[in-house]
C-alpha cells in the first residue's frame, strides 16, 4: 500500500536520508530501528510531508504524494503519532480527540461519525474516558502517549505512523500500548509503520523491519531474520560488543 | 502443486522490483561499508552507493570475478567478523587455493528455505526419504539439500557420493523415496541395479533431483524410464550459495530463480555487455540476503538464458535455462568443476618446469574419467631413476588432492600430442551429453 524509492531529504546542509527505499504491505506492522539520529523520524516526517523530500518517490495506494501539504496526507489516510506525544496540555482529553477529527468537522456526518470513533477509542483506552474532562497537561506520560495514539485514531487512519511510542514509559504501560498496536493490526487491518528505540520489544510484534544506518537503509527482513542478525544484536538489542574480525 | 514460499515465489512484477531495490540498497550499503575489496572496485569508476537508484543501475557497478576471490583469498570478502561464521565451506579456484565462503546463522536459515522451494517445487513433501548421494565435506551440494529436506521434514539420508552396491541396498531396505545426486550418478545406479538384476519398479523411489553438472533432455528421459521417477534439475554455485539459487517446478521448462534473494543478468562474455532478455549469455548473479558472503554481479561463467514468460505452475519468477556450456575453460568432472590452470599448475611443480600436456575427459558408461597425457621433456627424461619412476605417483596425488577428484596420468613420448597450427590443445573433452 505504500511504496517509497529513494527518497532524499536534507534538514539545511544535512544529508539526512540517502536513497531510502522501502514499502508496506496492507495490514502489516514494519518497524524501523536504527540509532539516533540515523534518521528515523525524518523518514516519518518526510512520509507526513512535514520536512520537504528533496527527490524520490512516495507512492501511497499507487497514488505520488510526496511533497502535499500535510492535512491533505492526513486526509488521505495517514496518520502520525509524534515523537514526546504532542498532547495539546492545556485542553482536555475530549478536545484533543476532538482535533484529531478536526478535517471531519465541516459535515454533520463527518461529526456524527468523530463521536463514533471517539467512543471506539474510549473502548480501546477505557482509561482515557475516565479522564475525559480533563486537562491533557495533567495525565501520566503513559496516559498522553493513549491519547495521542487515540488523536491520530480519529481520522480514522489506513496507516498510522507511530514515533517512538515507548520512550520514557514504564515497562509495564509499554506493554500495554504494544498490546494495542498489535490489536489494531489484526483487528482493524490498520498498517503500522513503528519507529522505536526498543528494538526487541518492535521486533516481536513487527512482521518485517528494516534498519537505519546515518540516513542509509542497511538490512531488511523478516522480524525474525533481523533478531537473529549479529549486527542488530550488537547495536540495538545491546548484546555482543563492537570487534571486527582483522586481517 | 504445492508451492513452499507463497509470498515470494508468486510475487508480482512490481512487488519483486519494490523488494529488490530495497535489499540491493541494503546490500550495496553493507558491503561498501564491510568489505574493503568493493569499496576500492566501486571507488574506480567512481561510484558511491547513492548512485544506485534503480534496479538498471546495478549495471554500473564492476563484475565479481573469480580471480578478485583469488586475490582475496581466504576471507577478504566477508562482510561481517569472522565470529559470526558459523559455517566455512569452499569451491574450486583457478590455482591450487580453493575459494572460501561463510555463512551466517540467518545465511543457513535463508539457505535451507530457498533449496526448500525447488525440493517442494519437484514434489519432495515431509513423507518423503532423501538419500543424498552429493559428497559433504567442504563442497555446499550436500549440506544445502540436507538443511532444504529437513526444513520440509523429509527424512534425510546423508549417504555420501561412492559405495553405490550399498547406495542400492539402503534404496532397497530404507525405502528411499528421493534420490539426490549427479545425473551421471543416477545413470550410474541405474546401471547397477539393472546388472544386479533388481527390477526398479520395485524401488521406491518418486522423485530425482539432480544438479551439480550439465545434463540434457535425453539424460533426463533416460533416468526417468530407467528408475521410474520425476526428475528435476536444479542449479546453484557455491560462490554464491550452493543448491537454491534456481530449480524446476514439475512442468520442467526452466528453472525458476529466486529473484527476491537474487539478481540475475545475462551479459556477453566477450564484451560485458547486458544483453536484452531471452538472449543467451554468461550469467551475472548479485545475491539480495545473504550476510557473510555478499556477491554482487558474480560471473558465474555458466552460458544460459533468461525466460520471463509466465509458467503454468503460477510462480513468477523468471525462468532460467538449463546450463549450455562454459564461458572459461572450467570442466566438470563428476560434478567437481576442475579448472586447467589447476591441473597445470600441479604438472609445472611436478615436472620442475613447462610440460606440454593435454587433459583428456570421457565418458566411459555413465561416469566421466579424466586422464592427463604428458609429453617427456628433457627435464623429466633427466631426473633420477628414483624420481622418475615415482613422477606420475606424485603427479596423480598432487592433482587428486588440489581439485578433489582421481585422474589417470600417462607420459608420451615428445612431440607425439597431436598438434593443429603448431598448439596443442589443451584440453579434450569427448564426452557426448
Amino acid at each position: 500500500m505504500l511504496k517509497i524509492k529513494n527518497i532524499n531529504t536534507y534538514y539545511g546542509q544535512v544529508y539526512a536520508l540517502k536513497n531510502v527505499s522501502l514499502h508496506l504491505k496492507e495490514g502489516e506492522i514494519v518497524t524501523l530501528i536504527g540509532a539516533n539520529g540515523a534518521g528515523k523520524t525524518t523518514l516519518l516526517n518526510s512520509l507526513s510531508c512535514i520536512v520537504p523530500v528533496q527527490s524520490g518517490e512516495i507512492l501511497f495506494a499507487g497514488e505520488s504524494i510526496s511533497n502535499l501539504a500535510p492535512s491533505q496526507i492526513v486526509r488521505l489516510g495517514i496518520s502520525q503519532v509524534p515523537e514526546g506525544r504532542q498532547v495539546f496540555k492545556p485542553l482536555s482529553v475530549e478536545d484533543n480527540l476532538e482535533l484529531g477529527a478536526y478535517q471531519h468537522y465541516s459535515s454533520r456526518a463527518g461529526r456524527a461519525e468523530a463521536k463514533n470513533t471517539a467512543s471506539m477509542i474510549y473502548d480501546l483506552f477505557p482509561i482515557l474516558h475516565k479522564r475525559r474532562k480533563q486537562l491533557a497537561g495533567t495525565l501520566s506520560g503513559g496516559e498522553q502517549q493513549m491519547l495521542s495514539i487515540g488523536r491520530a485514531l480519529m481520522a480514522k487512519p489506513k496507516l498510522l505512523l507511530l514515533d517512538e511510542p515507548s520512550m520514557g514509559l514504564a515497562p509495564m504501560i509499554v506493554q500495554e500500548i504494544f498490546r494495542v498496536i498489535e490489536n489494531l493490526s489484526q483487528e482493524k487491518q490498520t498498517t503500522v509503520l513503528l519507529v522505536e528505540q526498543n528494538a526487541r520489544a518492535a521486533l516481536k510484534m513487527a512482521h518485517r523491519g528494516y534498519v537505519l544506518e546515518t540516513g542509509k537503509m542497511i538490512l531488511e527482513g523478516t522480524a525474525a531474520e533481523l533478531l537473529q542478525n549479529k549486527d542488530v544484536q550488537r547495536a540495538y538489542l545491546g548484546r555482543d560488543k563492537k570487534e571486527i574480525w582483522e586481517r | 502443486m504445492n508451492i513452499w514460499d507463497q509470498t515470494h515465489e508468486c510475487m508480482s512484477r512490481d512487488e519483486l522490483e519494490q523488494l529488490q531495490l530495497e535489499r540491493l540498497q541494503a546490500t550495496i550499503n553493507r558491503v561498501h561499508k564491510n568489505v574493503t575489496h568493493y569499496r576500492k572496485k566501486f571507488a574506480q569508476p567512481g561510484i558511491i552507493p547513492e548512485d544506485i537508484r534503480s534496479l538498471s543501475d546495478l549495471t554500473k557497478l564492476p563484475f565479481t570475478t573469480k580471480e578478485d576471490l583469488r586475490i582475496n583469498y581466504p576471507y577478504g570478502m566477508f562482510a561481517v567478523p569472522l565470529r559470526e561464521v558459523v559455517r566455512i565451506h569452499s569451491s574450486s579456484g583457478t590455482t591450487s587455493k580453493p575459494i572460501v565462503v561463510g555463512y551466517t546463522k540467518n545465511d543457513l536459515r535463508i539457505w535451507s528455505n530457498l533449496v526448500a522451494r525447488f525440493m517442494t517445487a519437484a514434489g519432495v513433501t515431509s513423507d518423503d526419504l532423501v538419500q543424498i548421494a552429493f559428497s559433504y565435506g567442504l563442497f555446499t551440494g550436500a549440506f544445502g539439500i540436507h538443511y532444504g529436506a529437513e526444513v520440509i521434514g523429509a527424512s534425510v539420508i546423508p549417504m555420501g557420493t561412492g559405495n553405490t552396491e550399498k547406495q542400492i541396498m539402503i534404496m532397497q531396505d530404507y525405502k528411499t523415496t528421493v534420490l539426490v545426486s549427479t545425473p551421471s550418478y543416477a545413470l550410474e545406479l541405474a546401471g547397477r541395479i539393472s546388472q544386479a538384476g533388481i527390477d526398479p519398479q520395485t524401488l521406491s523411489l518418486r522423485f530425482g533431483l539432480f544438479g551439480g553438472e550439465p545434463w540434457s533432455e535425453k539424460m533426463r528421459r533416460e533416468i526417468e524410464s530407467r528408475l521410474h521417477l520425476s526428475a528435476t534439475d536444479n542449479y546453484g554455485l557455491s560462490e554464491v550459495i550452493g543448491p537454491g539459487i534456481a530449480g524446476e517446478c514439475q512442468c520442467k521448462n526452466g528453472m525458476h530463480v529466486y529473484e527476491d534473494s537474487f539478481i540475475p543478468e545475462i551479459i556477453n562474455p566477450q564484451t560485458g555487455e547486458v544483453l536484452p532478455a531471452g538472449a543467451e549469455g554468461e550469467l551475472v548473479l548479485t545475491t539480495l540476503t545473504k550476510e557473510a558472503f555478499p556477491m554482487i554481479r558474480y560471473r558465474t561463467g555458466d552460458i544460459t538464458s533468461l525466460d520471463y514468460s509466465p509458467c503454468a505452475c503460477g510462480r513468477t519468477q523468471v525462468r532460467m535455462q538449463r546450463i549450455v556450456r562454459r564461458s572459461d575453460d572450467m570442466l566438470i568432472i563428476r560434478g567437481i568443476n576442475v579448472y586447467p590452470s589447476q591441473i597445470e599448475e600441479a604438472i609445472v611443480s611436478v615436472a620442475q618446469g613447462e610440460a606440454p600436456y593435454q587433459i583428456v575427459v570421457e565418458r566411459k558408461g555413465a561416469m566421466d574419467s579424466l586422464e592427463i597425457i604428458i609429453e617427456v621433456t628433457s627435464k623429466i627424461f633427466s631426473l633420477e631413476l628414483q624420481k622418475q619412476r615415482s613422477f606420475l605417483e606424485e603427479l596423480k596425488k598432487r592433482i587428486g588432492s588440489v581439485t578433489g577428484i582421481g585422474v589417470s596420468v600417462k607420459l608420451v613420448e615428445a612431440n607425439s600430442l597431436p598438434k593443429t597450427e603448431n598448439k596443442t590443445s589443451r584440453v579434450v573433452d569427448k564426452r557426448q551429453i
